[in-house]
């Protein structure tokens, strides 16, 4: 039924972290609504200090069913991790 | 009988008014847990409930506390909530109005967070540091319910026809409780001039203007001030109160009644 709110997945920046990382889902009619929500669904208990809303319609996901081709291939070479170069002693904090 | 606190039984009416407006609203916002128009609706509501409920206990435990000073050890904040008859109440009328459709609900929420806020603000300059502090704090959260009940107010006036329709009956409808908010009686003066309260009379001319603003924004016509209910000393204010207030209260405190001195 159109009369539905749509759906938005709402990312949220914690205290800690510099990154937006996904919460959940709600539904809004628009997205100053949708981050409202978000506030009293999502961070009631001081989790954020930054919200970020999107149509859930907008998000492209990769197809489950694609997994071997997309990220097996990468198991069997070591040579893309960067484990083989010798460090010079006086390198600090890598 | 001899007042138990006669120095303070101003100071301590015009605290247990502040308290009771956010016990008796969030009580009626309470109401609506698990009926909400949708789920993130029920939430958002009910978390207003929740502020109010939390300020209305702070107000509450600076009434035991003055009530303390004559009257050791004072009621603490459950019996004040939960042991006091209607009579006893002090909150405006507004508050206790049931809470009918979800526009009736926006409605009495928007009326009330409007003059809350220019209160709260009012009273963070208060010469009282305790009334001082806690609208300070409270100011803060009602800052947020302004915002969201306004908001409410402008979709659900310029929505659907049928929208319209109900948020301008529930405004015309709850108008007649808003004139007791800026009335001020025997128990506010002497606060007033001591710089304790604030002046209530001074909130309605931004109060009109800034509801004013949301109402034609929301395509809604503004009242005209006719009749006010609980003018003249004879309100909430006073411990007079509507015909639902009884019935609000009786599920309110039943268990507190039933069930003396229950824990969980």
């Amino acid at each position: 039924m159109s009369s539905e709110w749509p759906l938005w997945e709402i990312f949220i920046r914690s205290q800690h972290g510099l990154a937006h990382k996904h919460v959940g889902s709600l539904h809004a009619p628009d997205a100053e609504m949708a981050i409202r929500s978000a506030r009293d669904v999502y961070t009631r208990r001081n989790e954020g200090v930054s919200i970020w809303v999107a149509r859930s319609a907008d998000i492209h996901a990769s197809s489950p069913g694609d997994k071997e081709a997309l990220f097996e291939p990468s198991n069997d070479k070591v040579y893309r991790h960067p484990t083989f170069f010798p460090m010079p002693e006086e390198v600090k904090h890598i | 009988m001899a007042d138990p606190i006669p120095d303070d039984r101003q100071l301590f009416d015009y605290v247990l008014r502040l308290a009771d407006n956010g016990v008796v609203l969030a009580q009626r916002l309470g109401e609506w847990v698990g009926k909400g128009p949708a789920l993130e609706e029920d939430i958002a509501l009910t978390n207003v409930g929740l502020d109010l409920l939390g300020q209305g206990r702070m107000w509450l435990a600076y009434a035991r506390e003055i009530e303390a000073r004559h009257a050791p050890p004072g009621r603490d904040e459950d019996d004040l909530a939960f042991l006091r008859d209607s009579g006893e109440f002090r909150n405006l009328l507004l508050v206790e109005q049931p809470n009918g459709n979800y526009a009736d609900t926006m409605a009495r929420q928007f009326l009330f967070d409007q003059w809350h806020a220019l209160l709260l603000r009012a009273l963070s300059g208060s010469k009282d540091g305790r009334i001082a502090a806690i609208a300070a704090k409270a100011g803060k959260e009602v800052r947020y319910h302004v915002e969201r009940s306004a908001d409410w107010v402008v979709r659900l006036g310029d929505g659907t026809g049928l929208s319209h329709r109900r948020m301008q009956d529930a405004i015309d409808a709850l108008w007649m409780y808003t004139g007791e908010m800026f009335a001020v009686d025997a128990v506010e003066r002497q606060l007033i001039a001591a710089g304790v309260a604030a002046d209530a009379a001074a909130l309605r001319e931004p109060w009109r203007s800034s509801v004013a603003a949301v109402l034609a924004e929301a395509t809604l016509a503004t009242p005209a001030d006719g009749w006010m209910q609980g003018m003249n000393g004879r309100g909430g204010k006073q411990g007079l109160h509507t015909e639902h207030f009884g019935h609000m209260l009786a599920e309110m405190q039943i268990l507190a009644r039933s069930y003396p001195g229950a824990r969980w």
